[in-house]
């Protein structure tokens, strides 16, 4: 089809665009994955920094308790409150249990708290090592004779990886709780069949869906926080665009993870 | 045998073709010095001779052994040959300043940590510092920064020390302090040192020989005195910070 302007040399250059931002776009993707290979490489390769995992465990596990308690018993609330509105209207109530155990469970939960350790600590990852990058302290460490790969990213990928399971475990427990507050103790449904219900439409199976998404999504945080910071270049403007990119990354991975997760572990 | 050599090097970026070419030989013990503008590829070669970057042309053989052959490990263990003084010193900004020091010792050795930090106090009175052990980076001037950073340089024993810029950003005592103190560790210690810089005063004072790298090609090499003389129209207007001559400001 002839442009607007009748122009061939403006398709062209359309076309140019199309494709070196296709072209840039598929470059960063071979890149993370390279990035992913020579983590998993190193991961399991001599030697192993302990301190450096239990660090970041702490920093990227144990400081995001609070966010996640937050979001998770809000979310909790929410579900029963806005799910007794409508089943009201048809007389099921006793199955808010139902809906907020399996949601939280099977969805919001790993979704929910991927979302918000991805914002938290994904975002101080890549601010963390980005400002390391564009102050040569990651050159340093390889004139030391130590491994940057090993000494900084495989430490918090693991960390990131574990910590998302224990997190997204607790933001179930945490939300389901409130749930069951909002359902039994606001709301006024009977207590024994909110229990009864919750625990017989939620199976096993649907815990272990849910951690597993939450052990692929601690990995997309751990790897995209790291690798936005590793590719940093430039000085504060370089170190503040990784830290975006890891956050909107991060998001949009899990986002989309999550449907392919969700056909998958159905 | 050099303890460096650099042959025929060349190293890209993109179209930017940044090392056209570039032959040097650093003797054992000798201090030599790269002078160039910026964006001459000083810190690029720099980069080259402790593995920080591969040539894609070109081979860097140190102590006779040559980098681009070397695997992870062997790469890793001529590092430990290595100490480096980095421009902003790059030390650690999460480790106090004996963590900074004693880095390598820690990750390469069996050292405790008492015997670590007695090393690391003994390498930091050899740099004009004390009482700075449990400090954080953040909390020191920039000259003594330049310190810590020389102390870690030289904390495993180092056989060679790059100096990056080891004066840029200093008022020009402490930078004369800087340069005195690089003389008095080779006499002390007696290792190979190669520094990049762009100050002549610092150059002309802590070098055996001077190399002045123009447009990613080595211009002129020579001892300081044959580089003060020079008539090299490029190396004479870069030593004499002429606005008028072959080198254009970008």
């Amino acid at each position: 089809m002839v442009s607007a302007t009748g122009s061939p040399g403006y398709i062209i250059n359309w076309l140019e665009i199309v494709g070196r931002k296709t072209s840039g776009i598929v470059t960063e993707i071979g890149r993370v994955i390279m990035f992913l290979v020579h983590t998993v490489r190193w991961t399991f390769s001599w030697p192993f920094y302990a301190k450096n995992v239990l660090k970041q465990m702490e920093q990227i596990g144990f400081n995001s308790i609070p966010v996640v308690l937050t979001t998770a018993l809000s979310t909790g609330m929410v579900l029963a409150l806005q799910s007794y509105t409508g089943f009201k209207r048809f007389g099921a109530e006793t199955l808010i249990g139902t809906v907020v155990s399996l949601s939280m469970t099977r969805e919001l939960g790993p979704v929910l708290t991927g979302l918000m350790v991805a914002g938290r600590a994904g975002a101080s990852m890549a601010a963390e090592l980005g400002t390391m990058r564009v102050t040569e302290q990651i050159d340093a460490l390889s004139t030391l004779a130590t491994n940057p790969m090993k000494y900084l990213v495989v430490p918090r990928f693991i960390a990131s990886t574990l910590m998302m399971f224990f997190l997204t475990a607790l933001g179930m427990i945490i939300g389901i709780t409130g749930g069951y507050f909002v359902g039994v103790k606001v709301l006024g449904t009977n207590p024994v069949t909110y229990i009864n219900n919750s625990i017989d439409y939620t199976e096993v199976s649907d815990i272990w869906y849910g951690l597993i998404k939450a052990l692929v999504f601690g990995a997309v945080v751990g790897l995209i926080g790291c690798y936005k910071g590793f590719s940093t270049q430039g000085g504060a403007e370089g170190v503040g665009k990784a830290t975006t990119g890891a956050v909107v990354v991060s998001c949009m991975l899990i986002l989309i993870l999550d449907y392919f997760l969700s056909a998958v572990l159905w | 045998m050099a303890m460096i050599e650099i042959v025929d090097v060349h190293k890209s970026f993109g179209d930017l073709h940044v090392l056209r070419g570039v032959n040097l030989a650093v003797e054992k013990g000798e201090s030599m010095t790269v002078i160039g503008g910026s964006g001459s590829g000083k810190s690029v070669l720099l980069k080259h001779i402790i593995g920080l970057l591969f040539p894609d042309g070109g081979r860097v053989i140190v102590d006779g052994q040559v980098l681009n052959d070397l695997d992870e490990y062997g790469l890793n263990e001529l590092r430990k040959k290595f100490g480096m003084l980095f421009q902003g010193s790059a030390l650690f900004d999460s480790l106090t300043v004996w963590e900074n020091v004693g880095f390598g010792l820690k990750q390469h050795t069996k050292l405790s940590d008492r015997e670590i930090k007695k090393i690391t106090t003994d390498k930091l009175a050899l740099v004009g510092l004390k009482d700075v052990e449990d400090k954080m980076p953040s909390d020191l001037s920039g000259g003594m920064k330049k310190r810590v950073g020389l102390a870690r340089a030289i904390a495993m024993d180092a056989a060679i020390i790059l100096y990056d810029e080891p004066t840029t950003g200093l008022d020009p005592i402490t930078a004369d302090a800087i340069n005195d103190l690089i003389i008095d560790l080779r006499k002390k210690l007696g290792v190979t040192s190669v520094a990049i810089t762009h100050d002549m005063q610092s150059a002309y004072k802590i070098s055996d020989r001077i190399a002045m790298l123009y447009k990613g090609e080595i211009q002129e090499i020579g001892t300081p005195q044959q580089i003060r003389n020079t008539t090299n129209p490029i190396v004479h207007q870069f030593i004499t910070g002429s606005a008028v001559g072959p080198i254009t400001a970008d």
